[in-house]
């Protein structure tokens, strides 16, 4: 069938650069660059080119570039080209469109419109240079108040406790979605950090279980890899209920990512397309989620805390709340921007709602209720600087979730073809030839960086404020300010405007 | 321009207090003597005393010191008082026309017990019932504003310096075993007397000097425990604090104090086991409850005299002690101006509280 879809990237060569080495066309999965019928000239194909910047990064002499197609359509700012060629690529498949990565329609971005405060004059800021600032950060179900026997004694039995020593976590990764050496240097680098990482809905790999008590492992609706073992060795137990990028629907791994080690870990068949159900068939209601973090935690003998992970949607004031009541300990709200290895395009960018209303409507719910105290909230959906995590700490969040931003680190170029399993950088690939190119033992280190990096900042923002310790900035909402808002988004958020 | 407690007015401050352990009595002057030498510290927009042990007479009623902006709210706030309470004595508070200080509310003072009937029907205790009762007012009654609740103490607070605040009540004419004192320098004109210290429920009384960068947290951890922050200040938000750990949580007041000054994490790491474990479940239980930024705070209750400063030693607060007597302020020279040779003079440290206990004859607890 002749193409009717315009190629969306160009490669552009710089013949006078190039000096044929070949290492494009060793590098690019894709195999957009080949060699010639004589072998001497490198050529490039650039219909399949999905601007991952594998070959660019890689050429030795800074030969290449790749440039946006223009194919110019007649301006139609309703049927604009990727609406239109969408439909064609419909008429050709039959079939529901796949993406990957997190929503990337220009919605508002709330982050970008929330000012920080900083102290001045009536009130000292603290220096992070010189005096302790503190981000440890405890997460679990509290009592609501303290039993003491005196001062030095408390006789309270506390409920499990998970201490971090940051308020950043790495989010659901499944091994399937992401490859074995994206995974542990995942795990090594929560390790290293004080914090954890969570396997997903995949299963935890056995080469993993010396990392397993930095682990949140994840319950989901296909309940893959959930066996007594698995929920025993873990940090907490997470039940995913839905994920920001995709609510409504259960997780999905394109049958061309499942081999041999993610049959096996994830107990299905080789090469079978898994798609996780959409409700939990054994959750069809508030009180059928008790039962199963009850359910949990008999099987934990109460060991470990219990955490139900959902997706933003518009009544999530009312589910965080039940989901309290139901005995969660921890509660996460995964916002529209969440990203996804693989999701129906449609539901990607148009179900959900931001991570920053979510936030804001069902912390203040909960205190409305007199309930925040006892559980830890958790924030996710799509944190792309230090700024982002201050601002959600000062929302309500206990904690955030990072995933995008670890990948980055670890070399995505947010290609969003995560789907087709053909990862030049070894990330979101099980093909051995493209997984050996992430080694676990560099890319640890660009994480631990990642997040030491990111904590300095918060801390440096936090001694700004006169802040010295990560409990104060939590639900500090005065320290916020909303600029270029409506006054429903400002009540929303429960922030003033600047200059207010 | 909005008032005070719909917008939020920081302020720096003096502050200091007098206490006679056994009880003894100690004259107003005294403390307005020394709240006077830190005149420069505040700027005239906010002076206050709290005083207990003024009305033994009346031990065992409710001592409400009211503000009304108007006769409306005088009407409709009375109304409710004579219908929750049965009503001893009412009268204004006598004070002195100086120039000093400018057109403010009237000033009424009731001697109360509560209405048991209603009580019973509330199926609360007699301190909650009250402690409710007095949200209620300050809440929903415009233009009245209950600035002192307690048995046997007292809150005497004006816009102005604390000197005059003094001369104006004619604290002279008080004999207290306990006195604390504030003079506010705030970034905005108050114009509302409810907002100057101190801050009072039931019989806490609460002088601070700072301002609490963890003033939201607190807030919104407080407030879902039936207390509404109708002033929003820093000093109300604290007293809210100290109630609900002490009378809900029923926690010693040195605990109580730990929660509000928890040391840092690198300290309690290096602690032995017991005081570790204690101080780790005081900040995992009580985070919201942790206060942040530079404060000295003296709170006043019948069972004594706490005096607290932030982790990081931000204000100063010096202390002393002769006899039964000790003497707290902002500054040393205005203790030394009332006492000039004491025993003992520190510097109260960051995060180690000083709980000074009244020892008082014959007293139940309150």
């Amino acid at each position: 069938m002749i193409r009717s879809i315009p190629r969306s990237f160009t490669i552009v060569r710089d013949r006078a650069e190039c000096t044929n080495c070949g290492a494009c066309v060793r590098q690019c999965a894709n195999g957009c660059h080949f060699l010639s019928e004589d072998k001497k000239t490198v050529l490039a194909n650039s219909n399949e080119c999905v601007a991952c910047h594998r070959c660019v990064c890689f050429c030795p002499t800074g030969a290449l570039r790749i440039e946006k197609y223009i194919c110019a359509y007649r301006d139609n700012a309703n049927w604009t080209p990727r609406y239109q060629q969408e439909i064609c690529r419909q008429a050709e498949t039959g079939s529901v469109l796949l993406c990957a990565m997190g929503n990337p329609q220009p919605y508002p971005i709330y982050w970008d419109k929330i000012l920080l405060n900083a102290a001045q004059v009536t009130n000292p800021s603290i220096d992070p240079l010189r005096e302790p600032m503190e981000i440890r950060t405890i997460l679990g179900n509290k009592p609501e108040r303290l039993q003491v026997e005196k001062k030095g004694k408390s006789i309270t039995k506390m409920p499990p406790q998970v201490i971090l020593e940051t308020p950043l976590m790495f989010s659901a990764m499944s091994f399937g979605s992401i490859s074995l050496n994206a995974q542990k240097s995942l795990a090594i680098a929560a390790k290293n950090m004080g914090t954890l990482f969570n396997t997903g809905e995949g299963g935890l790999h056995p080469d993993l279980h010396d990392y397993s008590e930095y682990a949140i492992v994840q319950v989901a609706s296909g309940r893959f890899g959930v066996h007594k073992k698995y929920l025993n060795e873990s940090s907490f137990i997470e039940i995913k209920i839905g994920q920001g990028a995709k609510p409504g629907i259960g997780g999905h791994l394109p049958g061309e990512k499942v081999n041999v080690e993610v049959s096996q870990a994830r107990m299905i068949p080789i090469g079978s397309d898994a798609i996780s159900p959409a409700p939990h068939h054994d959750i069809y209601s508030i009180e059928d989620l008790r039962q199963l973090i009850w359910s949990l935690k008999q099987a934990t003998d109460d060991k470990k805390p219990v955490s139900v992970k959902i997706a933003a949607v518009h009544n999530i004031a009312a589910i965080v709340s039940g989901a309290a009541r139901a005995g969660a300990d921890i509660i996460v709200i995964d916002g529209f921007r969440g990203g996804t290895g693989a999701a129906p395009t449609r539901i990607r960018d148009n179900v959900g709602i931001p991570i920053e209303l979510a936030l804001a409507a069902a912390d203040a719910r909960l205190r409305d209720e007199g309930i925040r105290s006892s559980i830890s909230l958790v924030a996710a959906g799509s944190f792309r600087c230090s700024a982002d995590v201050v601002k959600a700490i000062a929302l309500g969040a206990n904690a955030v979730y990072i995933a995008s931003a670890a990948l980055i680190a670890m070399g995505c170029h947010m290609c969003q073809t995560c789907n087709t399993g053909k990862c030049n950088w070894g990330i979101a690939t099980q093909r051995p030839e493209l997984t050996q190119r992430l080694d676990p033992e560099t890319a640890h280190i660009s994480l631990e960086n990642l997040i030491n990096a990111w904590n300095h900042e918060i801390k440096e923002m936090m001694g700004g404020m006169g802040i010295n310790s990560v409990d104060s900035l939590c639900g500090n909402r005065l320290m916020l300010r909303g600029i270029s808002m409506t006054e429903k988004e400002l009540e929303i958020l429960g922030i003033k405007h600047a200059g207010e | 321009m909005q008032k005070e407690g719909q917008i939020r007015i920081p302020s720096g401050c003096a502050i200091a207090a007098i206490i006679d352990r056994k009880g003894g009595r100690i004259n107003g002057s005294e403390i307005i003597k020394s709240i006077a030498l830190m005149h420069d510290r505040s700027n005239g927009l906010g002076g206050g005393f709290a005083a207990y042990g003024i009305y033994p007479d009346h031990k065992e009623d409710y001592a409400f010191h009211v503000f009304y902006e108007t006769a409306q709210a005088r009407k409709d706030c009375e109304k409710f008082l004579f219908k929750h309470f049965n009503v001893n004595i009412s009268e204004k508070i006598p004070t002195k026309k100086i120039a000093a200080i400018e057109n403010g509310p009237d000033i009424w003072r009731y001697f109360a017990n509560p209405n048991k009937v209603h009580m019973k029907e509330a199926r609360l205790d007699e301190k909650e019932y009250t402690a409710q009762c007095v949200i209620r007012v300050n809440n929903k009654i415009e233009g009245a504003f209950i600035f002192s609740s307690g048995k046997n103490m007292g809150c005497f607070k004006a816009v102005g310096y604390p000197e005059d605040v003094g001369e104006f009540y004619m604290l002279d004419q008080y004999d207290a075993y306990l006195w604390t004192a504030h003079g506010r320098f705030p970034t905005n004109t108050p114009g509302w007397w409810a907002g100057s210290h101190p801050f009072n429920l039931l019989d806490w009384s609460v002088v601070h000097n700072g301002e609490i960068s963890s003033y939201d947290t607190n807030r919104r951890y407080i407030e879902q425990y039936g207390y509404i922050c109708t002033m929003q200040t820093d000093t109300e938000v604290i007293t809210y604090l100290f109630d609900h750990l002490i009378r809900h949580h029923e926690l010693p007041i040195d605990v109580a104090a730990d929660v509000l000054t928890a040391p840092e994490w690198d300290e309690i790491d290096l602690m032995d086991d017991e005081n570790k474990e204690y101080f780790t479940n005081i900040r995992a239980v009580y985070s919201g409850a942790l206060v942040n930024g530079p404060f000295s705070v003296i709170l006043g209750s019948n069972k004594g005299l706490l005096a607290i400063n932030d982790r990081l030693k931000l204000r100063s607060l010096t202390a002393a002690t002769k006899g039964d007597r000790a003497y707290f302020a902002s500054e040393e020279s205005a203790i030394r101006i009332v006492c000039p040779n004491p025993e003992k003079v520190w510097s109260v440290s960051g995060a180690e509280p000083v709980f000074l206990s009244l020892e008082l004859e014959g007293e139940d607890e309150a």
